[in-house]
């Protein structure tokens, strides 16, 4: 199972664009969004957790569907499912693969759009916390809903569809930690239901998606 | 260990391609599967490899020690010749023999890109996978495709004097002349009859 995570990294590495793309859209969103809603700083400074987290959570979306696609092209998949590594763990891994890739770069990177946004100084904390405990949840949802479409010519759509909804719980939550950090308040409940639904997802949604795997290999 | 089929009917897309195939190939022998292009050679070997369920009937062989090589490769393009053999063979836990760069002509492209290969080179590159996983029971579906004449016999010769002489069994579909000792079977005779019974969804759609 390792062997599968180092040759993720790899191939992220190697192809260019694996670490770059998430990170680069979310960096364009936020700095796009005070040319639309204008520079008063009162205002971004409101909306600041809200931009961050649906930000970050578009830039995880976007390369969701190549966790399974390419392996699929290139024949990889059925040559994994007949090798002695469990399906589950190759989905588990497959996930963990995609937060690195993905999730790890947009949390580190976080603080410094914060700035950018005038969030408040007392956020900042719960910002890196709610992401780091989000973000792992975003990509195992996100494995799950690509193992549903793999093999779909087009199925990034299909897949957005499936996924946006099962986001909303890890963006409201992940948004009101931020923004009760900003008004300085007790931020704990909604990281520990972050914290929650990225311990469920991890736990249960490897399974579903070696079985949906199973089914879209056939 | 041998690989016993009895009374096998498999599916491809909700209808019944072939019904009632039963064979056994013992320890050290291999089976040559003959048949006009559709008549299911994929599809049987997908459900012999356990990547598809069968309709019915049982496939008898030794839990994990089944590998399965289709017309896809596997091979990922940013890796070296040396990287991709690596990575399979981690993945089942067994360590590569230097020998398969020789069984397989691919010593002075060890450190090329994967993506930089030709489609012949390539496919030596996905055949020399099947050297370094260890398995006894091959699945191959058309091995031999884009390969030269050196090649195919290079790679009969391994899999004669390599796979099968230490105990192996391999199940092979192919329209070419291999060169080894192997019956062939044709699978004609069990091109199905039955209408679509069992294997489809079509009451759900």
């Amino acid at each position: 199972m390792i062997a599968l995570l180092r040759r993720d990294l790899t191939l992220a590495v190697r192809a260019g664009g694996g670490f770059g793309l998430g990170l680069a859209f979310f960096l364009i969103v936020v700095v796009l969004v005070p040319f639309g809603v204008g520079p008063e700083a009162a205002v971004l400074s409101r909306i600041a957790p809200g931009i961050l987290w649906v930000a970050a959570l578009l830039a995880a979306l976007l390369s969701l569907d190549r966790i399974f696609a390419l392996d699929f092209e290139d024949g990889t998949l059925p040559l994994l499912a007949t090798s002695p590594l469990p399906l589950e763990g190759v989905t588990l891994i497959k996930g963990i693969a995609h937060w690195i890739t993905t999730g790890l770069p947009l949390t580190l990177a976080a603080p410094a759009l914060g700035f950018l946004l005038n969030l408040e100084m007392s956020a900042y904390v719960w910002l890196l916390a709610s992401l780091a405990l989000g973000t792992p949840a975003l990509s195992m949802i996100g494995t799950f809903g690509a193992a549903l479409t793999v093999g779909l010519r087009r199925g990034g759509l299909l897949m957005s569809l499936l996924v946006l909804p099962l986001y909303v719980p890890t963006l409201i939550f992940g948004a009101e930690a931020v923004r009760r950090g900003a008004l300085g308040l007790d931020a704990t409940t909604p990281l520990l239901m972050l914290a929650g639904i990225t311990l469920g997802s991890f736990a249960l949604l490897p399974f579903a998606a070696s079985s949906a795997l199973r089914v879209n290999l056939r | 260990m041998n690989l016993t089929v009895t009374d096998l009917s498999v599916a491809r897309g909700g209808a019944p391609v072939l019904s009632g195939v039963s064979f056994v190939v013992n320890a050290g022998s291999a089976l040559v599967l003959r048949g006009p292009n559709g008549i299911g050679k994929t599809t049987l070997l997908r459900t012999l490899a356990g990547l598809q369920p069968a309709l019915s009937g049982t496939v008898d062989v030794p839990e994990d020690a089944v590998a399965y090589a289709s017309h896809a490769d596997g091979i990922k393009a940013q890796l070296t010749v040396t990287e991709n053999l690596a990575f399979w063979a981690d993945v089942h836990g067994t360590k590569m023999p230097d020998s398969v760069f020789g069984a397989f002509d691919l010593d002075d492209l060890r450190t090329r890109l994967a993506g930089t290969l030709s489609a012949g080179q390539k496919r030596r590159l996905g055949l020399a996978r099947l050297g370094v996983i260890g398995r006894k029971v091959l699945f191959l579906d058309e091995p031999t495709v884009s390969l030269d004449g050196f090649s195919v016999k290079m790679f009969a010769n391994w899999l004669r004097n390599d796979h099968l002489a230490h105990g192996g069994i391999a199940v092979i579909a192919t329209h070419v002349d291999l060169g080894i000792d192997a019956p062939e079977l044709d699978l004609t005779p069990f091109r199905s009859t039955a209408h679509a019974s069992g294997g489809s969804d079509e009451a759900f759609l």
